[in-house]
């Protein structure tokens, strides 16, 4: 049984302008899975809609075979639980005025899960590669890839069965990137994963499928590995072709 | 031939911080040079240094020297002459470098006419029309009439950024210099636009300087690439070469990552 | 940010805010331990007249006495205690108010928000002083506390403004969305998130709001509609110091060095605080 199943989901704004139309998909437990697209792709929107933050305006996303209503409080609670995300920002994506126990621990706060959360809150640092003697620090204090370790300790802090990140290594340079790739690949192997990215060498370093957004519909999905070797669609040949390579 | 632009030993610092330290940087007419380094390397600050664009409170010393003219100390008047005519530089966030009250047709018009001012010629109404309409089909934007009468904000970021570039190209600058002109735009966009930026240094034989920390666009573009860290310059030399065999281990470490998310992507299509 | 960002950034005169600061808190300490100690103790009773009329500066008198042979200088001391008391009054009224209907304009519906935009804006397009006038007159009644009540209404309209704009920015940033999937209620948003984010801009408002106040009060007293003596502020011991203002000059002048050295007090406090509130200083 999929673990998140989006079934043929529409979203648009009452001006009349459409952001999603028809986009049906399938994630399994364990699964890593790239979704790919430009701006106007509508990749943020589906993100939304995932996290529960709109409705679409048809179709329905189930969370293991029960509906996703935002809504339902007791029902949000549990499934804020299982899922969790990572923003692109790491400088907007830290309250500022906060010490890093008060921001990793919010979800555990809010969502009330039992236990010692500082103690939790150190274990989830320390999986991300951080010292647990931060806690009584400030984000400012921090460097962006630090930044971005925190925002994943926060996300994986209540233990999710499903980590969504949305252009969670856009604004970080290079050899930040790949730290973080390494480190959400780790991850990736007790969760499932859905990374969205206009990067599609990012996702193609993390993600074992791939799907491809244009302008609100999928595209082409599937296994990475074919799919870059034999891209099917126009614009996933377009989309492959514009990316800079290495020389050889 | 003398060089374009020529750094010799660059530094600069604020009161208490070492913003660049000893950086050396040659440009020959004609050539393309990329400027590698991650944020905090003093990438931009030395595209800054070169035009004499930098804030007041940052201490520069050493000597830059750009079309045969001093630029450190120099007076405001002098840097203006400059700028323009011996460097002009396109930005990385094409929403800011334009101005959002002024539509495309005018931003276009004011260089295209203060250049030819400077060539001591008086270009004005229908001759300054046909001016911006060719300057516009030059960086390949479609409907140039519609477009010159928009706003910055009516127009998709990839039209703005060859906005930027038109506006830089009007007033026929011996060096380009541009400061990750792709980084805010889309993957599709990215590769028209450097494409683009390719045939027009090209086309009117004009230097490039490049700054990115993007790997792979600074190999498509440039023949000579230095790579810069904390403000000092730790590798220089042909891009393909830095790019093959690189040297110093941070030079390894950034080719390294290039690759790892190159080769993910399987050979090249 | 980049470098060039961070640096370009005027780097505020760092040694002279904190003078400013000092400065501030100087001047309106002063006034807070004078004020307080008029609670316990006066020179003389306030009330009581123990010299002859219009004295002037004297070793037993200080400030001379008014024209009742009351001590002057117990009643600038007075004076002192009743522009805090009012300030402080009036900018937490104001507060309260302003800060609850900015932030639900900055949460209503873009409709409702509209409105309250507009009204917001026409209310503040009237001078503090007026409004404060139209809420005594309404009030009927010219006391302290009346003086207090309306100036904290005419000063909600500003505070209401400010929360509504920064609130409405802050909702914009990511860590808000963070706190949202992460479970927490709006009403943990706002106290947790947007409030502590708020304040330090909010504070600087409050501030100058103060000094504001004391002058607005001031004014009502000098008109006569503030409190009456003897708990008589300085704006009405100028009104009183208005017909003897050239034999008695110490009656005008004392009140108004005590008004001015209070405002200028908060405003350079204000001002310090706002340089370290400054967050271009805060990112390094």
């Amino acid at each position: 049984m999929s673990l998140l199943k989006v079934d043929n989901v529409t979203f648009g704004y009452s001006s009349g302008k459409s952001v999603l139309a028809g986009v049906s998909l399938d994630i399994g437990p364990g699964d890593t899975i790239g979704l790919v697209g430009e701006s106007g792709s509508g990749k943020s929107t589906l993100l939304r809609l995932l996290l529960g933050l709109t409705r679409p305006n048809s179709g329905s996303i189930s969370f293991n075979g029960t509906a996703l209503d935002p809504r339902n409080a007791q029902f949000m609670r549990a499934y804020r639980r299982q899922v969790q995300i990572v923003f692109q920002d790491p400088y907007s994506s830290l309250d500022p005025r906060q010490t890093v126990l008060s921001i990793v621990a919010e979800p555990l706060r809010s969502l009330k899960i039992a236990g010692d959360h500082r103690q939790m809150v150190m274990e989830a640092l320390v999986s991300v590669g951080l010292e647990p003697t931060i806690l009584g620090r400030y984000p400012h204090e921090f460097s962006g890839g630090q930044r971005q370790r925190i925002a994943i300790a926060r996300a994986i802090v209540a233990g999710p069965s499903l980590l969504l990140a949305d252009e969670a290594v856009s604004a970080l340079d290079l050899s930040t990137r790949i730290r973080i790739v390494e480190l959400l690949k780790q991850l990736s192997a007790s969760m499932t994963l859905v990374f969205v990215s206009h990067d599609i060498g990012v996702v193609a370093a993390l993600c074992e499928k791939i799907v491809i957004l244009e302008q609100g519909r999928i595209v082409e999905s599937g296994d990475t590995k074919t799919i870059l070797a034999n891209p099917q669609h126009p614009y996933t040949q377009r989309l492959l072709a514009s990316v800079p390579r290495m020389p050889a | 031939m003398s060089a374009l632009l020529d750094i010799k030993q660059l530094s600069l610092h604020t009161e208490n911080v070492r913003l660049l330290y000893g950086v050396d940087l040659t440009i020959a007419p004609g050539e393309r040079v990329g400027l590698i380094g991650e944020s905090g390397s003093g990438k931009s600050l030395t595209a800054m240094a070169a035009t004499g664009l930098l804030p007041t409170n940052i201490r520069a010393s050493g000597s830059i020297t750009l079309a045969g003219r001093p630029v450190i100390d120099a007076s405001e008047h002098q840097l203006n002459l400059l700028r323009g005519t011996a460097a002009a530089v396109v930005f990385q966030e094409p929403l800011t470098a334009l101005d959002p009250l002024m539509r495309i047709g005018r931003q276009i018009a004011e260089p295209l006419r203060r250049r030819a001012a400077r060539d001591g010629q008086r270009l004005s109404g229908t001759e300054l029309d046909a001016a911006v309409l060719a300057m516009m089909g030059d960086v390949a934007l479609p409907d140039p009439e519609r477009i010159a009468r928009a706003y910055p904000h009516e127009i998709s970021g990839g039209q703005r950024q060859r906005v930027a570039i038109a506006m830089a190209l009007a007033c026929k600058p011996s060096l380009l210099i541009a400061d990750e002109p792709t980084t805010a735009l889309d993957v599709t966009t990215q590769a028209e636009i450097l494409c683009l930026l390719d045939r027009l240094v090209r086309e009117r034989n004009m230097a490039l300087l490049f700054i990115s920390h993007d790997l792979p666009v600074v190999a498509g573009i440039v023949d000579r690439v230095v790579v810069l860290r904390q403000g000092e310059v730790v590798e220089a030399g042909p891009v393909h070469q830095v790019f093959a065999h690189p040297q110093h281990a941070y030079t390894q470490s950034l080719v390294a990552a290039a690759h790892a998310f190159d080769t993910a992507l399987g050979a090249v299509p | 940010m980049t470098t060039l960002d961070q640096i370009a950034a005027p780097n505020r005169r760092r040694r002279f805010g904190s003078l400013t600061l000092w400065a501030g808190i100087a001047l309106v300490g002063i006034h807070i331990a004078v004020g307080l100690l008029t609670v316990v103790w006066t020179p003389y009773d306030p009330s009581g007249m123990t010299g002859g009329r219009l004295e002037a500066p004297s070793w037993l008198h200080w400030a001379g006495t008014d024209r009742l042979g009351r001590d002057f200088l117990t009643q600038i001391m007075i004076g002192s205690r009743i522009a805090l008391i009012v300030g402080t009054g009036a900018v937490a009224i104001g507060a309260i108010i302003g800060v609850t209907l900015g932030l639900l304009a900055a949460f209503a519906t873009k409709l409702l928000d509209d409105a309250f935009a507009a009204t917001l804006d026409i209310l503040i397009a009237f001078p503090t002083l007026l409004i404060a006038m139209l809420v005594v007159a309404a009030a009927d009644t010219a006391n302290l506390g009346s003086a207090i009540f309306a100036l904290g209404i005419a000063l909600s309209a500003i505070v209401a403004r400010l929360t509504r704009i920064l609130t409405k920015r802050v909702l914009l940033l990511d860590y808000i969305t963070a706190a949202r999937t992460s479970g927490t209620s709006w009403l943990g948003i706002v106290f947790r998130h947007i409030l502590p984010n708020i304040w330090p801009t909010l504070s600087v408002s409050f501030a100058l709001q103060f000094g504001l106040a004391a002058i607005a009060e001031a004014s009502l007293s000098y008109l006569g509609l503030g409190a009456p003596p003897p708990n008589a502020s300085w704006g009405r011991l100028l009104q009183e110091a208005q017909g003897t203002v050239y034999t008695a000059p110490i009656g005008a002048i004392a009140p108004g060095i005590a008004l001015v050295s209070l405002v200028i007090g908060i405003n350079l406090l204000a001002d310090g605080l706002r340089d370290s509130v400054d967050p271009t200083r805060r990112a390094r």
